[in-house]
């Protein structure tokens, strides 16, 4: 049944709205290029004038979300990708190496893929077929997640749940927060916290003279104070978002840093959301997970009870207390960018402030808000999980380390200033006194390298470029000679 | 009540568990919620969530079809409760994701991110088989991991400033998604409805289609057609009614059409097979039920360019800006399935397990209606929508599973309008299907 024929208006909308939304010539391996149609292109183009009938275009009732209208600009890797594809366009003949989006480019082991293809296969059988998981995930990634991970830390297998990534976890747990909490950032970070605490109304507006949103503590993370914050400059609020490794800025937090994060935390009774999706690039030793420092766990002498065990005359005994959620990704371990596969942990003994369990709310947006991760790719999850794929999960990390450690040379012999690249796959290089994005564009014509400005992950990230690590050897260093080449 | 404690002298852990004597751990556990108490964070809990009254629908059937198998472990139990797919995914389709996998091993088959809206030639291939003959574009269709997941994304774009309608009975996920967004106003325990929804009571009575008469506005109306838990699909002149109320009250109807390929007698299967809908709907479908993706993860939604917000905004803006933001798009894997699943070759191999699963639906309705049982649905749907006058659903419910060691689905888990009612679906092995049958008939 055919539809009767689109109002001229209505035409004229759509395809002003194809014009930004039009079929990518990208391949299948690209992110689509999306620029936002603010409002006002919508009315320039009812004021054409409609060569017949006038018919405005129908708008619905209802009005648009308040939070959507504060977001100041695409999500920043869409934009980036954008510009790439832009800047292809012009130069049809250049060889763009994109060291921007921090995508993973190196072939899963095999070791990985073929328990993805004997899952594939299994469910076309009587014996391997299955339909819906449990939404926390399965059991033995579960367990295998807890043992590889958190091992002797106090985390078991029941506070672990598996998903489709850390980004939309993210989003997830701030549905559990809800919009009446406040949160707090560091100053660069990744830009989902942020986006995600405008859509979900925890903030006021955006603040043009300073960059950032109302209601939400910037935690500036700097050069000079080793990219962590100076607390006591921090006011209290109920959420700290906290990314080690950092992304953007490639710092890893020490124990005694991350031990006054936890002090600060349990003073202010507020939840540490604690990112460590990079946590297997550090190279010395730092901690991996929130869950090592000892200031979560903390005894409690009110409650001292004497019993008998077997070994001792008495036990006391004490409760673990946590104050941190974690969340980690099988994306840039395991090259599981397109597959899917994260993980949040949420110790049963985070509690709200009347008492009601973190997880338990959690877990309820995950049977409701979601359906699992997809079984296929938990079945490669194990697989990474396993010594064999453990192993191999470490080299191919090993080899964007290499890549790193290129590019951080490159920068540091060309005299720039240099920062993270040791625990992380990104190398966050200052240009003193410029605009980032002027930078980035400037990179991005002269030799065509896609990198990342530093002002997309906040204020704090203006006169820094981010350069990230994923890539083919070949590219990386011909990515570098051509740094050489322009900055030399 | 389980507490996590260590010696301090010896480090052995130690949990208090079901060996302990039960002074001791109840001493215990007194003490443990005195000091938590104190040891509580200072983080507000969100009160919306505090709205939800149980869990959800579908983890307290698992739950209590566990406790079952624990009472009888030797009950062979069988489920038609949760609709979970029992039949393997058709051999081409599963060779195809087996490809995909592997190829992500080889340098030129490895993938990494792909666009958050979904793989292009997915997206034309849905667009193209699905709405053939609807004008959808392939930019118009997002790629998700479910529809269940697609709702509570759809809710965050339109934020908790919106009303929201939804039928009577309907498909938990729209209702429970809408209390924790915070549209929903508190629950009303006397009559077990959210004050600030707009209950769209579908009964036999009015033909499973709501008396849009008598119906408020509100700037949302989720409609499931054909109708989980009711099996009833809309008519295309109920459906010509429904766009022209959205229209007039300038609302936005998110269409779910998760079951359109259980379509039997020419109902619609999109939303946009009616003149006008373009404007006023999105529609969400799923692979789901069509290709046994219920572990797989793969559904879409559809959001025309047209569907504008009040200021003129497009919708499509904002959802695009909610999929970057919120999501990073379905597993490549899962999408190389999906596409499997739209060549002629796989349609064909999806639709022949679709018949098997509605053949199951005929062989129920037919036993419960040997049995004098009033029963709606089956014919457009795999849910057979069973009537029990004067009783209430979980007692029905706990009957059936107690005597017959058959999960079903209590009707009012699905909205009060879902009393005296059971759901009963029709994913299952033809075996147990027969053998529900046959303690069906024993029963009653």
């Amino acid at each position: 049944m055919s539809l009767a024929p689109q109002s001229i208006s209505t035409s004229m909308i759509s395809s002003s709205s194809s014009a930004f939304l039009s079929p990518s010539n990208l391949n299948f391996n690209s992110r689509r290029q999306n620029a936002w149609v603010q409002a006002k292109r919508i009315s320039v183009c009812k004021c054409v004038a409609a060569p017949q009938e006038e018919k405005i275009a129908y708008k619905t009732k209802v009005s648009r979300n308040g939070n959507l209208g504060k977001l100041q600009a695409g999500y920043l890797f869409p934009e980036i990708a954008r510009r790439k594809a832009a800047h292809m366009l012009k130069y049809p003949d250049a060889e763009v190496i994109s060291l921007g989006i921090g995508d993973t480019t190196e072939p899963i082991p095999e070791v990985i893929t073929s328990a993805l293809a004997k899952r594939s296969y299994a469910l076309s059988t009587q014996e391997g077929y299955s339909g819906y998981g449990a939404e926390q995930g399965e059991k033995p990634l579960r367990a295998a997640i807890a043992s590889t991970f958190y091992k002797d830390l106090g985390i078991e297998e029941g506070d672990i749940f598996v998903s489709d990534g850390a980004k939309c976890d993210i989003s997830r747990l701030q549905i559990v927060f809800g919009s009446n909490v406040t949160m707090a950032v560091q100053d660069p970070s990744y830009p989902a916290y942020v986006d995600s605490s405008v859509i979900m109304g925890q903030t006021g507006e955006f603040q043009k003279d300073a960059e950032k949103y109302g209601k939400i503590e910037y935690m500036r993370c700097t050069a000079e104070n080793g990219f962590f914050p100076d607390l006591s400059t921090v006011a209290r609020t109920d959420i700290i978002f906290f990314c080690s490794p950092n992304n953007p800025t490639g710092a890893a937090a020490t124990r005694e840093q991350l031990t006054r994060l936890v002090q600060f935390a349990k003073d202010n009774g507020s939840i540490i959301v604690y990112d460590s999706a990079y946590a297997l690039y550090i190279s010395d030793d730092n901690p991996r997970s929130i869950f090592e420092i000892p200031g979560a766990k903390e005894v409690i002498p009110e409650l001292i009870i004497y019993l008998f065990c077997c070994s001792c005359t008495r036990l006391m005994f004490f409760l673990l207390s946590f104050v941190a959620i974690e969340t980690s990704s099988f994306s840039k371990y395991a090259g599981f960018t397109g597959v899917r596969l994260g993980w949040t942990v949420i110790p049963k003994e985070l509690l709200f402030s009347d008492g009601f369990p973190v997880a338990k709310d959690f877990n309820r947006i995950v049977c409701t808000c979601f359906n699992g991760a997809s079984n296929i790719s938990q079945a490669g999850g194990l697989a990474c999980l396993s010594p064999e794929g453990f192993k191999a999960v470490h080299e191919v990390i090993g080899f964007y380390k290499e890549n790193t450690d290129i590019i951080v040379e490159t920068f540091n012999s060309l005299g720039f200033k240099v920062y993270g690249g040791k625990n992380a796959p990104y190398v966050w290089v200052q240009f003193p006194g410029r605009s980032s994005w002027d930078v980035f564009s400037e990179i991005l014509k002269k030799t065509h390298v896609v990198t990342t400005p530093g002002s997309g992950f906040g204020p704090g990230g203006e006169g820094f470029i981010r350069v990230s690590a994923f890539g083919h050897r070949g590219n990386v260093l011909e990515a570098c000679k051509r740094f050489k080449h322009l900055y030399k | 009540m389980e507490v996590k404690l260590a010696c301090m002298v010896c480090s052995v852990k130690v949990r208090l568990k079901a060996g302990c004597s039960s002074v001791v751990r109840s001493a215990v556990g007194r003490l443990v919620q005195l000091v938590n108490r104190g040891r509580c964070t200072k983080v507000h809990r969100n009160f919306n969530l505090e709205k939800l009254r149980n869990g959800y629908l579908f983890t307290e059937i698992a739950r209590r079809e566990l406790q079952h198998l624990e009472k009888y472990p030797n009950a062979k139990v069988i489920s038609l409760g949760i609709g979970d797919t029992t039949q393997p995914i058709p051999d081409n389709i599963s060779m195809s994701m087996a490809n995909y996998a592997r190829a992500l091993a080889t340098a030129e088959g490895y993938r990494g991110y792909g666009a958050e809206q979904g793989n292009k030639e997915l997206r034309k291939a849905i667009a193209e088989t699905h709405y053939k003959d609807v004008l959808v574009k392939e930019s118009e269709v997002f790629v998700s991991d479910g529809s269940q997941c697609d709702i509570a994304r759809l809710l965050l774009v339109l934020g908790s400033n919106v009303t929201v309608a939804a039928q009577d009975p309907s498909f938990p996920a729209y209702i429970d998604s809408s209390v924790i967004v915070g549209q929903a106003g508190d629950l009303e325990d006397e009559v077990g409805k959210y004050c600030n929804i707009e209950y769209l009571e579908c009964g036999p009575g009015n033909n499973f289609f709501p008396d849009l008469k008598g119906t408020s506005r509100t700037d949302i109306i989720f409609f499931c057609s054909p109708n989980n838990p009711t099996g009833h699909a809309a008519t295309q002149n109920q459906l010509e009614q429904l766009v022209e109320f959205a229209r007039n009250n300038g609302s936005i109807i998110i269409f779910d059409s998760a079951y359109a390929a259980y379509v039997t007698d020419g109902c619609p299967r999109s939303i946009y097979e009616i003149p006008g809908a373009r404007e006023v709907a999105i529609e969400i479908s799923s692979f789901s039920k069509f290709s046994g993706f219920t572990g797989v993860r793969l559904g879409w939604t559809v959001v025309p360019e047209e569907l504008l917000f009040s200021s003129g905004f497009p919708v499509i803006n904002d959802f695009n800006r909610i999929i970057c933001t919120c999501f990073n798009g379905a597993s490549n894997i899962a999408q190389a399935g999906g596409l499997a699943c739209l060549s002629s070759e796989g349609l064909e191999a999806v639709h022949s397990v679709v018949d098997y699963y509605k053949e199951n639906t005929k062989i129920l309705i037919d036993t419960l209606a040997s049995l004098g049982i009033k029963v709606y649905g089956g014919i457009n749907a795999p849910y057979v929508w069973a009537h029990f006058p004067g009783r209430k659903s979980w007692d029905v419910f706990a009957e059936i599973l107690e005597k017959t060691h058959i999960t079903t689905v209590p009707g009012s888990g699905f909205g009060p309008g879902g009393e005296e009612y059971i759901r009963i679906s029709g994913f299952g092995h033809r075996e147990s299907i027969l053998e529900a049958s046959r303690r069906l008939e024993a029963l009653f």
